[in-house]
């Protein structure tokens, strides 16, 4: 895995047939086909609309709800998707690793373009509903792409560690699904974050990455009264704020160096 | 002599069995709390070296299991090896296999290009090379439907045509022959002469030993994972068919030794005077043989156990093809050899200075009868399974003709 071809002219056609069977493949047999990756989504969220905004009425007093409400379930569900994809991604491409000598990573990041490609198709709804509730985008938008970013290093790091651990653990799906319901509860997704009063709870909360990007995009996209790590209350001025974006860092880079250690013997473990 | 192109270099590989698969946490949690080894180590390769030069044909031949596969993988880079070091000089096929990653719910056209994708083409430069994949294929009506559709036939066609393509120094081919009509076959073989011809190393891995003959310039013969030999072809696959030959006697008898009988010999005629008690093969030196090359000369000893002085009994022994269609059943009698007093316990041995019997598998029976010939003191059907080994022939013996033709006008 030297850096140096990552992207050469073979990876990169590679990684385009991969991804774009995974495509393929995923709506296949299905009567509208790919208008399900809007459709999709597009459902899901008047589900959660009518619960939480009607029935349980909650975020009462944030401005725009529905759209913040949107864009947390969006960001959320690609780390989830992308990281539960790429955990059975090595062992699902079994017959590939096992028969051709294929750089290993390709794989976990043709499954993680996937769900990439998937969230660009959400933010188009976001966009819509965006759109139909009338928010005020401002300049401060143009941060959201290089909060994206953040969350998909996180997620590529997180994906290389339990694709790398799936091959020798089958635990890891069970585990990373338990996980997962435990994170979407402890990260500020279907509440607002003023709901939590317990200040060093507060603080705890925010060293989530997830926690922190989910509220900054919601911040410069939405509205700016949405509480980031960067207020008053959580770590304003200090040097803790800092803290989330260096744990996606050492995530991602902990996960090359696991996977580059573990993928030698992909191919008789699995 | 050539460039090196590729080079093992004292290569082992062993590989960790679970005993009882530890792919959980709690079973490995479990096996570190009592300090137990979760794995059973098995050696697949011991100190593995050899080179193999620029431009040769080479091939890799042994028994299932042998870990001939786990030496490809190795050259092809898919396992490294626990000790020891590959070196390739050149570009080399990464797949061992034909079809690498075709997908059944996708059309064959998708599947070109996938599986191009997969030996490091782009779209341009598939899309150049498409037609004559789709032609050499002879498939060109089917691309558009699902390869679930295709026939195993049709599958490996289109994937021979693809790897083919693949532009490197140095190519891994393992059992491609298997599949495919004769037709098809008779393309592979061609397309092989055409890639030998353009001075391309080729490692060839294959059951077909007629294959390794015709194309490989020297060959590997591995067994239990160690190197057994390595030179020309001729001769490693005359001792593979020997390594097999003796296999399958070993099997045998430890087949017998289970089930506690030691051999179904059958006597019959009167068993008071003299029987016969065992027969074995040996070579001219009187050492025990396991199979018989074709055209070695050998000797089939008979023992015997007179129970009182035998005085000029006719001997005799028949050798028996798998049909059970007696090839050749010489006697003292027809011999015109006077056999004396037989006395005790003794052998007989009965050489064939000039063997001609074609390959295969062949029982011994042996008797004994009074000196007329007409009363049978012991006769042992089913005595001895013996195997000579070699090429195929046609028929029950081998005579090596002179050949000549005469055109008449």
């Amino acid at each position: 895995m030297s850096f140096a071809n990552v992207f050469s002219k073979r990876n990169r056609a590679l990684l385009r047939e991969l991804v774009a069977t995974d495509f393929k493949l995923r709506y296949q047999g299905s009567v509208l086909g790919y208008a399900w990756s809007l459709l999709r989504p597009l459902l899901l969220f008047l589900i959660m609309y009518v619960v939480f905004v009607r029935f349980l009425r909650i975020g009462q007093g944030v401005p725009h709800f529905p759209v913040y409400l949107l864009m947390g379930i969006v960001l959320w569900n690609f780390f989830a998707e992308m990281t539960s994809q790429s955990l059975g991604s090595i062992v699902g491409r079994g017959d590939l690793i096992r028969k051709i000598r294929i750089p290993r990573w390709i794989i976990v990041l043709s499954s993680s373009l996937s769900a990439l490609i998937n969230l660009a198709l959400n933010l188009i709804v976001v966009g819509v509903f965006i759109a139909v509730n009338h928010v005020a985008i401002t300049g401060a938008a143009l941060w959201m792409p290089l909060i994206l970013v953040e969350i998909y290093v996180l997620s590529l790091g997180v994906s290389l560690f339990l694709a790398a651990l799936f091959v020798k653990y089958r635990d890891m799906s069970y585990i990373w699904e338990v996980v997962l319901q435990g994170m979407f509860y402890l990260t500020p997704i279907i509440y607002p974050v003023t709901y939590i009063k317990n200040p060093t709870l507060l603080k705890l909360m925010f060293l989530n990455p997830m926690a922190q990007a989910i509220q900054d995009v919601r911040h410069v996209v939405i509205t700016p009264a949405t509480v980031t790590i960067r207020d008053h209350t959580v770590l304003q001025g200090q040097l803790l704020q800092y803290a989330p974006f260096a744990l996606a860092i050492i995530i991602l880079i902990g996960g090359v160096l696991y996977f580059r250690k573990q993928a030698k013997y992909f191919a008789e473990d699995i | 002599m050539a460039e090196v192109a590729v080079h093992v270099g004292d290569v082992s590989k062993t590989f960790r069995l679970p005993k009882e698969r530890q792919t959980t946490l709690k079973g490995s949690l479990v096996n570190f709390a009592k300090r137990a080894k979760g794995y059973e180590e098995q050696q697949v390769l011991r100190d593995i070296s050899f080179d193999i030069y620029k431009g040769e044909f080479f091939g890799i031949v042994g028994r299932n299991g042998s870990g001939k596969s786990t030496l490809l993988k190795l050259l092809a880079g898919i396992y490294s090896p626990d000790k020891g070091g590959i070196q390739i000089n050149g570009r080399l096929t990464p797949f061992i296999e034909l079809g690498v990653g075709f997908n059944p719910e996708l059309t064959g056209r998708e599947n070109v290009f996938l599986n191009g994708a997969l030996l490091g083409f782009n779209r341009k430069e598939m899309r150049a090379m498409y037609d004559d994949i789709v032609d050499f294929a002879g498939i060109e009506r089917f691309m558009d439907q699902k390869l679930k559709n295709y026939s195993s036939g049709m599958q490996v066609r289109l994937a021979f045509s693809i790897a083919i393509r693949a532009e490197s120094d140095i190519l891994l081919i393992d059992e491609v022959l298997a599949v495919g009509d004769m037709l098809f076959q008779q393309k592979c073989f061609e397309t092989f002469k055409e890639i030998k011809k353009r001075g391309k190393t080729v490692v060839f891995v294959s059951h077909d030993l007629g294959a390794v003959e015709a194309f490989c310039d020297r060959a590997l013969l591995i067994n239990n994972g160690d190197m057994e030999h390595i030179g020309p072809t001729r001769e490693i696959i005359k001792r593979y068919s020997n390594l097999l030959a003796d296999a399958e006697v070993i099997e045998a008898e430890k087949e017998s030794k289970k089930t506690g009988k030691k051999k179904e010999v059958v006597h019959s005629g009167t068993g008071d005077t003299i029987t016969v008690e065992d027969a074995e093969v040996v070579d001219m030196h009187g050492k025990p043989l396991r199979h018989i090359e074709e055209g070695e000369p050998f000797t089939v000893r008979v023992h015997f156990d007179a129970k009182r002085d035998v005085f000029h009994p006719v001997v005799g022994i028949g050798l028996m093809d798998e049909d059970n269609i007696s090839v050749v059943g010489p006697n003292t009698q027809e011999s015109d050899f006077v056999t004396g007093t037989l006395k005790g316990r003794g052998y007989i041995d009965v050489t064939f200075k000039n063997n001609v019997l074609a390959p295969g598998g062949y029982t011994v029976r042996a008797a004994i009868f009074d000196r007329s010939g007409a009363v049978p003191y012991d006769f042992a059907e089913n005595l001895l399974k013996i195997k000579v080994t070699g090429k195929k022939r046609h028929g029950k013996v081998f005579l090596e003709p002179t050949w000549k033709v005469v055109n008449k006008s």
